[in-house]
């Protein structure tokens, strides 16, 4: 796909990639955009890819990789989030691109579809179980595990990239409920900080 | 002190006074206190009416099971709770509550004239009467049902507090601790097991905290008590829930908690949260719930002042209050006694002990001869004297069948005591069995239906030694289950009550006829009577007469009067108990509010409000928004005084006329991927994709499995292997799914992913017969010619140098474009199109207009003019299905003959003789005028708006055999008479494109 290869987007059309409207605070911090693609297709399209992204992409369910600079995902047997620096975008996807010629597979970019967020501290456990079902304990959420799941009435990846911190993706049209969400929770450890922006 | 307040004893803090007001008295209290126990210990038992004859009524237990004292509480009119037990309701300065059901005052009400009514109004009453006349019910019965039915009063203001909720899972949760529950929650923590144990109550150790001289491996229980709590906070995998009610059992061990934060507190915290929900997922969840003392159903037995004796016990050693000066005790079981006794002790006069029982343990009898205690054997109750306090017990003895009357024993208290009936509550909520222990004369938790787990008394475990080592011994059982294993330990202990005895049903009464006003449902005043009322009309089974009476029904949900009421009912029919069956339990245990329920959702979180990268400029632009779906789109864009037809107008006449722009980045976007990507679209849509030319889009349709259409969209070939295709707002989710779920199912051959990228796009319609010169300065790599990119024509470019895919569509019927381009660049590229637009008289224009002018060229909307019901054919789509294709969803189902039937429901348009009318969308249609109801309808109305560019109104509709009636005047029959139309064409403007192709 050349078509999503930015090469002369005007300043001020990059000052308009924006991280998402949450007041930052120190234990919920809205992240910088960044280069995201949804890999879909089998093994043979996991070793090429991984071999293109510099990571051994997870066969592992609801497990991850990582540099610090990037990440590969596992969210289903035939997906994968692959997360990276928003200026790698477009090498990210030549690269993968090379690849996986001649494999079959699904490619796509979706770096806009969606925004992210990080919860950290000694409270993030609770604060997300807030909305979240899941048993986020060290031992049944280890680090370095994610899964897709419902966070209250909005869906959202979930990751744990350390003990003390969650990184969630959310879609973007969702990320003020969430953020506002996490925010309302957040003010019983909290008490000091407002609603979100 | 109060005269009812012993000197010594009990766990309240004698230094710490408090007052409080009660229906606008004012009293004083202990910190400690209930609001029931500092009520009596004022003296005043009298603490509200009955339901439904307006009874007077005092406190019958002392805990979650009491069904008299409602009270409402008021911080103020927005924080007023109603129907809260007094028993449960901890004291706090200046707390202020009010008795409920009552009119003028509690002493003096003009609702119990019900009470000498009740003849008149017995079970199954509402069923009966209020038949007649006819038009009464609306008038007269159902107003004055209305008044008189509900407990309490809702608040008259919105909650303004804050409630949480909180997932959380553990290896066992125990519930209840008492005796066997913290016994449990020691071995199960112990065991290396993560715990959450929860009690209702404010302080932890149900039983022993009414229990002043058991004692515990040596010491005394309040000792071994605080030691124990100590050792379960410092352990770092346990967690304490106190006042926190498990309410509910849900599938899979999933447990609803609800944990009460400030009701106990004088001055909460801004802000603070009331209450939480827990939503416990626990491997094992075992159920330490206790047991509940039954009353005894005798005639007059519910009098202020009559009370069970377990209560008694609870508010003579644990709160420091005597329930009466000179006390009878009435009683199937030993347990009572050791009551009399320690009332005795303090001080009361214990009146007399009757019990039910000829034969009574001999070390009891002289224990009370040894106190001057009298004991009456085989005795029973025949009637109670006094009005708003009861005053005497009237006795009777019983000698085989037989019962003679006796004299009446003066008493300012009655304490009594059927036995024990253990909670089953949660074991059946959880769908648990139950079986009957003849021995125990209870149902106890039998095969588990879930992985639950029981302890001690709720389990029919009396006598604490026996309760402390069931609860360890379960415990260890859990945390074993739950995949630690666990050595069992056992407890020595000892306390001062006997277990022995129990009974169940009514007192007998002279000639073996129900007595009068004998209660077995204190809250819905349900006494023998109707029960055998019920019986007599038919109601043989328990779960009918509950029904017939509402025995159990009220919001105790039958604590105390479930099992006396099953066993009059097998007495009665002279069956056993096992074979009438008990009544299922229904959550919640107690009643739960609505905003522990709502918890964070609610205001502006109540749901996700999805709003685009454009939605902003649209607000600063004057847009007025409506929801479609979560999505909030706008609507118009009022410009002056301009209401929403004149806005709409100006619109649409200047997108025909100019250029109009229009946020369309809401509509579903399905990026589908992979070799065989245009067979798995083949296989899906109606229409052919094999043979569409890269760089080309068509229209494409989607039906169900039942061949009616299911959405709609325009589909996007970019390359060989990839397609953009578009689905309507709200059917984007249900169309990933769909897709989805046939690749996982039906489909797995294909090489073909599918990647949803609505929230990746911004998508901007440009639309008008300057849209192409509106566009042209802005964009790079793309011909915008209609040569070079005509209609349904797609191409991926640059404008302003970011990354587009650009299609040439038209929603309107003008030339049109939709840009692509990723979202956050979306409001950015918008503001500049909209700049280039000014010169070329660029409108934004909402969803209104949108509607207007696809209407005026026959476009449905799925969902609008469709209703699940409508083919492709039907819709006036036919010619989009590919009819070479060997298979699609819903192919077979459309060749059926009743989907070709010429009288099925077809889409036309409608145009009205008069054309400043402006039909009624889901108005209905007939063929002649004049018919009265039941008329012959032969469709409706499905869209419709008056057309600024046409100037009249136009509509579309589904009529029977429409195609065949073009031309034919037919009818909307309105409530003002019938509107007459003409059929018509469904495109009304610009019938051979060449606007579009532009």
């Amino acid at each position: 796909m050349a078509d999503t290869t930015p090469t002369r987007i005007p300043a001020s059309l990059i000052d308009a990639r924006r991280s998402p409207v949450v007041t930052r605070r120190d234990w919920l911090q809205p992240l910088a955009p960044r280069a995201r693609f949804t890999l879909r297709g089998g093994a043979d399209a996991r070793r090429a890819a991984g071999a293109a992204f510099g990571l051994v992409l997870p066969e592992d369910a609801c497990r991850s990789a990582a540099t610090p600079t990037r990440a590969a995902l596992w969210l289903g047997p035939d997906e994968q989030l692959l997360l990276g620096l928003e200026t790698d975008t477009a090498s990210i996807q030549e690269g993968l691109e090379q690849a996986l010629r001649g494999i079959a597979h699904s490619l796509v970019d979706v770096s806009h579809r969606q925004t992210a967020l990080e919860i950290s501290g000694p409270h993030a456990e609770a604060i997300l179980n807030g909305a979240s079902p899941l048993d986020l304990s060290l031992s049944a959420f280890p680090v370095g595990m994610c899964t897709r799941t419902v966070f209250e009435k909005a869906d959202v990846v979930l990751w744990r990239p350390r003990a003390d911190t969650f990184h969630i993706e959310v879609w973007r049209s969702f990320t003020d409920y969430v953020s506002s969400l996490i925010a309302e929770i957040g003010r019983e450890y909290y008490p000091g900080d407002g609603r979100a922006a | 002190m109060s005269a009812f307040r012993t000197a010594t004893g009990g766990r309240i803090d004698r230094s710490r006074v408090i007052e409080f007001e009660f229906d606008g008295v004012r009293y004083t209290g202990l910190a400690g206190d209930t609001l029931a126990s500092a009520l009596l210990a004022n003296g005043v038992h009298l603490m509200g009416r009955s339901f439904k004859y307006h009874r007077p009524r005092g406190v019958l237990g002392a805990g979650a099971e009491e069904p008299n004292a409602l009270v409402g509480v008021w911080r103020d009119e927005a924080r007023y709770t109603p129907n809260l037990r007094a028993t449960t309701v901890e004291l706090y300065a200046g707390l202020k509550a009010e008795s409920q059901n009552r009119s003028p005052s509690l002493t003096v009400d003009k609702g119990s004239v019900n009470s000498l009514l009740s003849p008149f109004i017995p079970a199954g009453f509402y069923y009966k009467t209020f038949m007649w006349p006819k038009g009464a019910w609306k008038s007269l019965y159902e107003p004055a049902i209305r008044e008189a039915a509900g407990l309490g009063r809702a608040p008259r203001l919105a909650d303004p507090d804050r409630y949480g909720n909180r997932h959380a899972h553990c290896d066992v949760l125990v519930i209840g601790a008492g005796p066997a529950g913290i016994a449990a929650a020691r071995a199960a923590a112990a065991a290396g097991a993560s715990v959450i144990l929860c009690d209702e109550q404010a302080e932890f150790g149900g039983s022993l905290l009414a229990d002043p001289t058991a004692e515990i491996d040596g010491q005394p229980a309040a000792q071994w008590l605080a030691a124990s709590l100590a050792e379960l906070s410092a352990a770092s995998r346990v967690t304490l829930l106190g006042r926190t009610t498990a309410f509910g059992y849900f599938p899979h061990n999933h447990v609803g908690l609800n944990q009460k934060l400030t009701d106990h507190l004088d001055k909460p915290a801004e802000g603070a949260i009331r209450e939480r929900l827990w939503q416990v997922r626990a491997s094992q969840v075992l159920i330490a719930q206790g047991a509940i003392e039954r009353p005894l159903v005798f005639p007059g037995n519910d009098l202020p002042g009559i009370l069970l004796a377990s209560a008694a016990r609870t508010y003579l050693n644990r709160y420091g209050v005597r329930v009466g000066e000179q006390i009878a005790v009435v009683t199937a079981h030993d347990a009572a006694y050791q009551t009399a006794f320690e009332l005795k002790a303090a001080g009361a006069g214990i009146a007399v002990i009757a019990d039910v029982r000829a034969d009574v343990d001999a070390a009891l009898l002289e224990q009370a001869a040894g106190l001057g205690i009298t004991v009456r054997r085989a005795a029973t109750v025949l009637g109670t004297t006094g009005k708003l306090r009861v005053t005497g017990l009237v006795l009777g003895s019983v000698s085989g069948e037989a019962v003679q009357a006796g004299d009446t024993i003066a008493c300012d208290a009655v304490i009594m005591s059927g036995g024990f009936t253990p909670s089953v509550h949660l074991h059946s909520q959880s769908r648990g069995k139950l079986e009957w222990q003849p021995a125990l004369g209870a149902f106890v938790p039998g095969e588990a239906a879930e992985a639950t787990l029981s302890a001690g008394a709720c389990r029919g475990v009396f006598g604490l030694a026996a309760v402390l080592n069931d609860g360890a011994a379960q415990g260890a059982a859990a945390a074993t289950a739950a995949g630690h294993g666990a050595g069992v330990r056992t407890y020595q202990a000892s306390e001062a009550a006997r277990h022995g005895g129990g009974f169940l049903g009514a007192l007998p009464q002279p000639g073996g006829k129900p007595g009068k006003k004998a209660f077995l449902d204190w809250q819905n005043d349900v006494t023998t009577r109707d029960i055998a009322l019920a019986i007599r009309e038919g109601f043989v089974s328990v779960e009918h007469v509950k029904r017939y009476t509402t025995n159990g029904m009220a919001t105790d949900q039958g604590k105390t009067s479930n099992m006396n009421a099953l066993a009059l009912v097998a007495a009665t029919l002279g069956k056993p108990i096992p074979e009438c069956g008990l009544t299922t339990f229904r959550m919640p245990y107690t009643p739960v509010t609505f905003g522990s329920f709502a918890g964070y959702s609610r205001g502006d979180l109540f749901e996700p409000v999805r709003r685009t990268a454009i939605h902003d400029w649209a607000r600063e632009h004057g847009a007025v928004f409506e929801d479609v779906g979560a999505w909030k789109r706008a609507r118009y864009f009022p410009r002056g005084g301009e209401d929403m037809h004149e806005a709409v107008n100006r619109e649409c006449i200047a997108l025909r006329h100019g250029c109009g722009i229009f946020d369309a980045s809401t509509l579903g976007k399905i990026e589908v991927v992979g070799p065989d990507a245009a067979t798995f679209l083949e296989r899906l849509y109606v229409n052919s994709w094999a043979n569409l030319k890269v760089g080309r889009s068509r229209y494409g349709i989607l039906c169900r499995e039942d061949g009616f259409v299911y959405d709609d969209g325009v589909i996007a070939r970019l390359a060989e292997d990839r397609f953009h295709v578009t689905t309507t707002t709200g059917g984007a989710a249900r169309v990933y799914a769909f897709m989805e779920d046939y690749l996982q199912t039906e489909w797995q051959d294909l090489r073909v992913w599918l990647t949803s990228i609505t929230e990746q796009y911004s998508v901007i319609a440009v639309q008008g017969p300057n849209a192409r010169r509106v566009l042209e300065p802005l964009i790079e790599g793309v011909d915008l010619s209609a040569t070079a990119l005509p209609h349904m024509g797609v191409a991926t470019g640059r404008i302003l140098g970011v990354p587009m895919r650009l299609f040439r569509v038209s929603f309107t019927g003008e030339l049109g474009f939709e840009v692509n381009v990723p979202a956050d660049y979306g409001r950015a590229v918008w503001e500049a199109i909209f700049a280039s637009g000014e010169s070329h008289g660029i409108v934004p224009y909402g969803t209104e207009a949108m509607h207007v002018l696809r209407a005026e060229k026959g476009y449905i909307i799925v969902g609008q003019e469709t209703d699940g019901t409508l083919t492709p054919d039907d819709a006036g789509l036919g010619w989009a299905i590919g009819r070479q294709k060997a298979d699609f969803v819903g192919k077979r189902s459309l060749a059926r003959a009743s989907m070709q039937t010429a009288d099925r429901k077809q889409l036309v348009g409608l145009r009205t003789v008069d054309p400043a009318v402006v039909l009624e969308e889901g108005a209905q249609i007939v063929d002649s005028p004049g018919q009265t109801p039941p008329m012959r309808l032969i469709g409706h109305v499905t869209s419709s708006y008056h057309s600024a560019v046409l100037g009249h109104s136009i509509a579309l509709a589904v009529v029977r055999g429409g195609r065949a009636r073009l031309g034919h005047t037919l009818y909307v029959p309105m409530p003002e008479g019938d509107i007459p139309v003409t059929v018509t064409s469904t495109v009304f403007y610009d019938a051979d494109g060449a606007r579009l192709h532009g």
